[in-house]
């Protein structure tokens, strides 16, 4: 199995939940999740962010469900740093 | 942890919780008013049958309670249903399952709720004196003149109200609403003089 250690998405979301929040409910699906997000451009009614997660072993469907439960979509994965099972 | 579904709702219930305020003082005062006006009416026409009186007043309470509910349940939710779709719009995604969908179809309920309980307990309140009087519970005398008192502090009662959320001065605030409850009690009086 793999890791996954480190993940970049580029996420729309909607102005609430407000940042904090956001990344708060984020960083809460695993125990040492680090959360970072910056807004890139703000509409009438989104956001554009930037949302970077690390952790030891993070699960993309976690978040990914989490992101649309909050009403926000994932537009893409811009980076990913994954590492592989150890024999 | 993931943050919970009701933590979600919470956060959405907190922010309607100003719309639900709003609904619940509007139509407070509305159903406030409505019973001080009937009672006030009644003790003009020199009405003795307190039954009767009790029968009208109620059969308008129920009246507001429907009233209240149903107007509030279906334009929250035509307002809801309109800001889900522009978000959808703006987002390009489907959010009926996403906590905005969810909102969207319980804060209307909570709204409707709140919109036609108010004018419902304050109107039964107002009523207080004239169901006592009516059991035979309450010393003889002007129930109805009991009954607008109680109408006049619960209208004071709402003014206070909004001047906590306004952070203005409360008696100032509570003042004003009186005035505007013996503004109208006069106002009755004084028509019930000609007929």
């Amino acid at each position: 199995m793999t890791k996954t250690r480190k993940i970049v998405l580029d996420v729309l979301k909607p102005h609430q939940p407000n940042a904090l929040d956001f990344s708060s409910a984020l960083a809460n699906l695993g125990p040492d999740y680090r959360v970072k997000l910056i807004v890139t451009e703000v509409d009438k009614k989104t956001e554009s962010t930037i949302v970077t997660i690390e952790g030891s072993d993070i699960h993309f469907d976690d978040i990914k469900s989490a992101i649309e439960k909050m009403g926000a979509s994932v537009h893409s994965i811009d980076e990913v740093e994954v590492y592989g099972a150890e024999p | 942890m993931l943050l919970s579904n009701k933590e979600h709702l919470k956060l959405h219930l907190l922010r309607s919780w100003s719309i639900a305020r709003r609904y619940m003082v509007t139509n407070g005062f509305d159903g406030a008013l409505t019973m001080l006006g009937m009672v006030t009416g009644f003790y003009i026409s020199g009405m003795t049958e307190l039954s009767v009186a009790i029968s009208a007043c109620l059969g308008a309470a129920i009246a507001l309670f429907i009233s209240g509910l149903s107007s509030a349940y279906l334009s929250e939710k035509a307002e809801r249903e309109m800001e889900l779709r522009e978000l959808e719009q703006a987002l390009v995604v489907d959010l009926k399952e996403s906590d905005y969908g969810q909102a969207s179809r319980y804060l209307p309920m909570l709204v409707a709720l709140v919109n036609g309980l108010s004018p419902l307990l304050l109107s039964l309140v107002i009523l207080m004196p004239l169901f006592l009087a009516d059991q035979g519970k309450a010393s003889p005398g002007a129930p109805f003149i009991r009954a607008i008192v109680v109408g006049l502090i619960c209208i004071f009662s709402l003014g206070v109200f909004l001047g906590k959320i306004s952070k203005t001065f409360w008696l100032w605030s509570g003042l004003r609403a009186l005035t505007i409850a013996i503004v109208t009690v006069v106002i009755i009086l004084f028509f019930g003089h000609f007929f």
